[in-house]
């Protein structure tokens, strides 16, 4: 927990630009996006955006991020770019996956 | 394209094999590759609609054989097509096939083709829950809905195993994909990396089972060729050996058996050995279309066999492929110059093509399959393969053989006359090839040293020839500034003569005839010479018989004057004497006057 404050204070004057990609509203896809907003409340102190991109509306936009997977999550700042796939019901994995909490040194 | 396509099937149903199994009402649908072969291999193409799984190991040539079969399938079949590559970018794919002529982006620009580049990388990506590949499912539906493509390569679809850690639902939506490419009705290629003991390595074969093709690689005696089989093809014949096939600046070309059967077309036409003498061994000279073997030791001229051939073949206007695998075409035309025969000038006619190369540069199976695109590129009635037997060093025999089989099947099929040397090695069995062919050839010309009397001459036999009166005389076979001649050996109570020999007893003989002759001419002249002075002696005989005749006659005739004047006088005198007759008369002049 100590790490993940660090971590948030680092970037604390920085939005959290994230992108979710769905393919309509599929039970993996609406479970995607529930547990998203959860993590960004709990984590991310309000300073974030998410942008959810349906690629059966707008499927050219899926070349952009290689996006194959659905649903992906997509940090795109801060930089480096990470991908998260699945619907986000692993919290810990995501934590890791966004940077917000370190790997754990086994 | 509908119209290639019934052209295709249309020369399936020809072949008796399929004539007789394959169902009247449906043939399964294919879509052509046009990649030289490939299509014969598999009676028309790939499965349409369906999606075909190609695998082999790195480098093997998958990737080109899925960017051959969108290419042709746009430029030939109207048929524009998607590459999904998970391996190189557009830029690297277009830059590696460019130098095999294809233009992607010009395709590209044209609307007839999409490259479409998936990156996965693996340490980009964390998994955190349920997914599914819907992502690409939709990016493939766009590519090929944009440009309405009928044609489908993913390569290699295996790479995502890499990026996507979970296993298990890959496999589920593999399956899915490729039943949805199947509900999309696009003729799918899916390139797979072969795995140990499996067709590839993450069981693809599992969900692709329509059609598989694998390449192969395999390096013998430090020779690599690449082949290609049919490992399966539901719902079609196919041909199910391994096909060696070949990359070149042209794209792939797979070599098929030509034939399967022995329906070639003959002739009755003879075309020239280019030796006058030989041709009339021959009854008039080569049938077109046969394979003539001409084998012997080394510097029995068998180059120059094969060089007449090729020149009368040119003198005929007909073009003629000259493959040598010994000598460089400067060599072969700069000797055979020194035997009068003038290859320089046909080459630069076009009537005379050369290929040089030594065997050892490629397998066996790529020279093959060389001589065959050289064939079909050129068209020779004629070829020359100068020799055979150099083939030994990059197979042993019986692949050569093997090759030969095809290779003259190939040649006969398309009625080309060829003509094979072949090198006997000292020490070998004279009428015996080292490769073991002769029971494929039709003529077989046999040359050998004749030694005797300290010299080493020429000989040529017609060991056999097929389907033509030939002579059974040996000849002898002289390389003359004039081109080969072939001049009749002397057989006599010594053996065959050759060489000086020969010439010697050629000479003996001739002047034994002029004795002959001479004395025949001395005889003639006696007997003439008798006849005339018989003629004489007749003469002298015939004229005093006719003198002494003469005088015969007039002594004859003075006799009967003088034995008339006798009766003359009687009578006279008994008339005188008044002498009666038996009637009592008077014998006399007036009395007889008077009665």
């Amino acid at each position: 927990m100590h790490a993940a404050k660090e971590k948030t204070a680092k970037s604390s004057d920085e939005i959290w630009e994230l992108r979710l990609y769905v393919a309509g509203q599929t039970p993996k896809s609406l479970a995607a996006f529930a547990n998203l907003k959860k993590i960004c409340t709990e984590y991310l102190d309000g300073k974030y955006r998410i942008d959810v991109i349906d690629l059966l509306e707008n499927p050219q936009l899926g070349r952009g991020d290689q996006i194959l997977a659905i649903p992906t999550l997509v940090r795109n700042l801060p930089e480096p770019i990470k991908k998260i796939i699945g619907d986000l019901s692993n919290t810990e994995k995501v934590l890791v996956g966004l940077d917000i909490r370190p790997r754990s040194n086994p | 394209m509908k119209r290639a396509f019934k052209k295709l099937t249309k020369r399936q149903l020809g072949n008796g094999a399929s004539r007789s199994r394959a169902p009247r009402h449906e043939q399964l649908e294919k879509a052509p590759t046009g990649i030289q072969g490939l299509d014969e291999i598999t009676f028309g193409g790939l499965p349409k609609g369906r999606p075909t799984l190609i695998c082999g190991s790195a480098g093997f040539g998958k990737t080109l054989m899925g960017v051959e079969f969108l290419v042709r399938g746009a430029m030939e079949y109207g048929e524009p097509g998607v590459l999904m590559a998970f391996e190189e970018t557009e830029a690297e794919l277009a830059k590696n096939v460019a130098s095999l002529g294809y233009d992607l982006y010009d395709l590209i620009e044209k609307k007839k083709l999409i490259i479409d580049y998936v990156h996965v990388e693996r340490s980009e990506i964390e998994e955190a829950g349920e997914y599914d590949l819907e992502g690409l499912f939709i990016r493939l539906g766009l590519a090929i809905d944009s440009i309405g493509a009928k044609r489908v390569v993913l390569d290699t679809i295996e790479a995502i195993f890499s990026g996507f850690p979970n296993a298990n639902i890959l496999r589920a939506e593999l399956r899915r994909l490729f039943r949805w490419l199947k509900t999309k009705g696009v003729t799918a290629v899916i390139t797979g990396e072969r795995g140990e003991g499996a067709l590839t390595r993450h069981g693809l074969e599992e969900y692709v089972s329509d059609c598989v093709i694998l390449l192969d690689h395999r390096v013998n005696d430090q020779m690599s060729t690449r082949r290609l089989r049919v490992v399966k093809y539901r719902g079609s014949l196919h041909g199910t050996n391994e096909y060696p096939f070949l990359i070149d600046e042209e794209g792939i070309s797979v070599l098929p058996v030509t034939s399967l059967g022995l329906d070639h077309k003959i002739s009755f036409e003879r075309v020239s050995s280019g030796v006058q003498r030989l041709d009339a061994m021959l009854g008039g000279g080569y049938y077109r279309g046969s394979t003539i073997l001409v084998s012997g030791t080394a510097g029995t001229g068998k180059s120059s066999m094969a060089g007449h051939f090729a020149e009368a073949a040119c003198r005929a206007g007909e073009r003629c492929l000259y493959v040598a695998s010994e000598e460089s075409p400067d060599q072969i035309m700069r000797n055979m110059h020194s035997i009068g025969i003038d290859l320089a000038g046909w080459v630069k006619k076009g009537l005379l093509k050369f290929d040089a190369e030594r065997p050892n540069i490629y397998g066996l199976e790529m020279h093959l399959l060389r001589i065959h695109k050289l064939i079909s590129q050129y068209q020779p009635p004629a070829v020359v393969l100068d020799p055979i037997t150099n083939y030994l060093a990059v197979g042993d025999q019986l692949e050569v053989k093997s090759m030969l089989i095809r290779l003259i099947d190939f040649l006969k099929s398309k009625g080309i006359t060829a003509v094979f040397t072949s090198l006997t090695h000292g020490g070998d069995a004279m009428e015996g090839t080292v490769i073991g062919v002769s029971s494929l050839i039709d003529t077989w010309l046999l040359l050998r040293d004749i030694e005797s009397n300290g010299e080493r001459n020429r000989g040529l036999y017609v060991i056999k020839s097929r389907g033509m009166a030939h002579s059974n005389q040996i000849r002898e076979f002289l390389l003359t500034s004039k081109g080969a001649q072939l001049l009749d050996v002397y057989l006599g109570a010594e053996g065959v003569l050759t060489g000086s020999a020969r010439v010697a007893q050629e000479a003996k003989e001739t002047a034994a005839a002029i004795l002959r002759q001479q004395e025949i001419e001395r005889r003639q002249r006696e007997l003439d010479r008798k006849r005339a002075a018989l003629d004489a002696q007749i003469a002298a005989l015939r004229a005093s018989y006719e003198v002494e005749s003469q005088e015969l006659e007039m002594g004859l005739a003075e006799e009967r004057l003088r034995e008339e004047k006798l009766a003359a006088d009687r009578l006279d005198m008994a008339r005188i004497r008044r002498a009666d007759d038996e009637n009592g008369r008077w014998k006399s002049k007036n009395n007889r006057k008077q009665s």
